[in-house]
């Protein structure tokens, strides 16, 4: 099965590179994970790929056909949850479902008998007939989902795909995701949410100003960009203050030390001796815990803030 | 890749236009009766109250003149808004089209299936305007049914007019510039409330090269029982019209949406 393969794709707007040569593909039956800050280039990547952005360069090929030039084809087999609901203020349930089934050519009684298994896969059976207002944000995204379900794609491209869900409803969405891939189907997600990629992803990259700065499964990603454990010392201003202490003393105890307000991140390998040091010391609290996918990308990207 | 090249179209533009035209079914009464109300009074008002006071004009009642020019410009105002103002709410406000975008459907096909859709939906407002006004015997001879195509047709010219103002206009107060710069002026001088004969020789030049007053000179012999004039031109223009300003409309919304 051909999924989605993209390389030395180039965009700019301007003078500014939006995607600066960007290589990879999927594996049929993955889940591979975009990461970046804000305008790291994650949608204009799915846009390429769909074909609604045309690059400056670079070969996309997606469901075995030359994209753009056979997008539409292409997209039969795709299914899009977009970052922003868009869902049909005007309909119901059951006519969203209707209404986007019918854009892939198919016939109202085929599309009328998979609404039923859509609606249960998204937790909304016996909501056929509500209006789309009356819905929850999670309601929302989870029939947004059903509708990229409608044509029954090999390929899902999904854009943050939890971002403004409580947890109850991104745990949901997880579940639904994971049934997706035990069912052969392959998935692109782009998130800013780390324990979702690490949860998630098979592989992923972490993209910044529109190139990769790692690839990898979370583990090897983890592995080789950041020591495997870390430290979070908390402080107060005055007395006890983490800054303070960091600059002081931090540096003979652990290998990497980041500072943001009155919190000291220890990056280390060997735990013991900066532990045993923090027992002595009063007003310092910390929590002790293997690095995550989160720490590497600070690491790379930065802790400086994207607008 | 060029924005402005030539139109690719397709069946596509099915589906979306039955998008529209479920949600119109939703609301199909109280739209039909805006779309009638508008009409009806200028038609009452000027027809019988301002008619009064007339003699003939062009040798029929003034209310029998105005039948038709009302059609028209109910038509041009029942396109014009769904091109507009629905189009816009779809494409910027609900983003619809990115929803339809991402299924296997081309921004080609969505942009003529909302040519087509604004162009039903005025000929939709259009039929029952003509039934009432038949029902009014203003209508000389079932000719008047050969309105419906005119309508149609004029339907496509102002709705692909009004699509390009969509695909320029960053927020709905964009669409005053229009009305007061464009439908309004035009209203005024093809031959609507008044014969064009009426105007100053200046006027009457601009009038000749716009759409509406060649839809008034197809409707209104249809309604009194002729056969229009220059028929064939008339068609012709207004058929120019829809293709080129559908063809330019197009090229803003690729520069606006496949960035």
């Amino acid at each position: 099965m051909e999924t989605l393969s993209v390389s030395g794709l180039r965009k700019s707007y301007g003078d500014t590179a939006v995607l600066a040569g960007l290589t990879f593909s999927l594996r049929p039956g993955e889940c591979y994970g975009l990461l970046g800050p804000n305008g790291a280039g994650k949608t204009t990547t799915l846009r390429c790929a769909l074909g609604l952005t045309v690059p400056d360069a670079g070969d996309i090929r997606l469901a075995g056909l030359a994209v753009p030039a056979q997008a539409r084809e292409a997209r039969l087999r795709v299914g899009v949850v977009p970052q922003m609901d868009n869902l049909d203020p005007d309909f119901t349930v059951a006519e969203n479902l209707l209404v986007y089934g019918r854009y892939f050519g198919l016939a109202d009684h085929a599309i009328h008998a998979r609404i039923p298994q859509l609606l249960e896969f998204a937790g909304l059976a016996g909501r056929a007939g509500a209006k789309i207002g009356a819905l929850s944000g999670g309601m929302k995204r989870r029939l947004t989902l059903a509708r990229a379900l409608v044509n029954d794609p090999d390929l899902l491209f999904l854009d943050e795909p939890t971002t403004g869900l409580d947890p109850q409803a991104r745990h949901l969405i997880w579940e639904r995701l994971k049934q997706l891939l035990q069912q052969g189907k392959t998935v692109l997600l782009t998130t800013h949410f780390m324990d979702e990629a690490e949860r998630l992803c098979h592989r992923l990259a972490i993209m910044d100003r529109g190139r990769f700065i790692a690839e990898g499964s979370p583990r090897e990603v983890i592995a080789a960009h950041i020591e495997p454990e870390v430290i979070e010392v908390y402080g107060e201003p005055g007395e006890s203050s983490a800054a303070e202490w960091a600059q002081a003393e931090a540096a003979r105890y652990a290998t990497r030390v980041e500072v943001t307000g009155e919190t000291a991140f220890c990056y280390v390998t060997e735990s013991r001796p900066l532990l045993r040091h923090l027992a002595d010391r009063q007003g310092l609290r910390y929590l002790h815990r293997p690095a995550n996918l989160e720490d590497v990308f600070l690491k790379l990207t930065g802790r400086d803030l994207r607008d | 890749m060029n924005h402005f090249r030539p139109p690719s179209l397709s069946l596509r533009f099915i589906p979306v236009w039955r998008r529209n035209f479920l949600v119109w079914r939703k609301l199909a009464i109280p739209s039909l009766l805006g779309n009638l109300a508008d009409p009806m009074i200028y038609m009452l008002g000027l027809g019988y109250g301002l008619g009064s006071l007339l003699p003939d004009v062009g040798g029929v009642s003034y209310i029998a003149f105005l039948a038709a020019g009302a059609v028209c410009f109910s038509t041009m105002n029942a396109a014009t808004f769904e091109a507009l103002y629905s189009a816009f709410s779809r494409m910027q406000v609900q983003k619809t089209w990115d929803a339809i975008l991402n299924a296997p459907v081309a921004l080609d096909d969505l942009v003529l299936a909302e040519l087509v859709w604004a162009a039903s939906k005025a000929t939709l407002s259009g039929a029952a305007i003509l039934a009432v006004v038949a029902a009014l015997g203003l209508v000389a001879s079932p000719l008047a049914l050969w309105a419906l195509p005119v309508i149609f047709l004029a339907g496509l010219a102002f709705a692909a007019l009004g699509l390009i103002m969509t695909a320029l206009a960053p927020s709905y107060d964009f669409f005053m510039y229009y009305f007061t710069l464009a439908v309004t002026p035009m209203t005024l001088i093809s031959g609507v409330f008044f014969p064009v004969g009426q105007l100053p020789a200046a006027f009457q030049a601009i009038s000749a090269a716009l759409p509406l007053s060649h839809a008034v000179q197809l409707a209104r012999p249809l309604f009194l029982g002729e056969v229009p004039a220059q028929a064939l031109l008339h068609v012709a223009v207004l058929a120019a019209y829809a293709v080129a300003a559908f063809w330019l409309a197009l090229g803003l919304a690729r520069r606006r949406l496949l960035k």
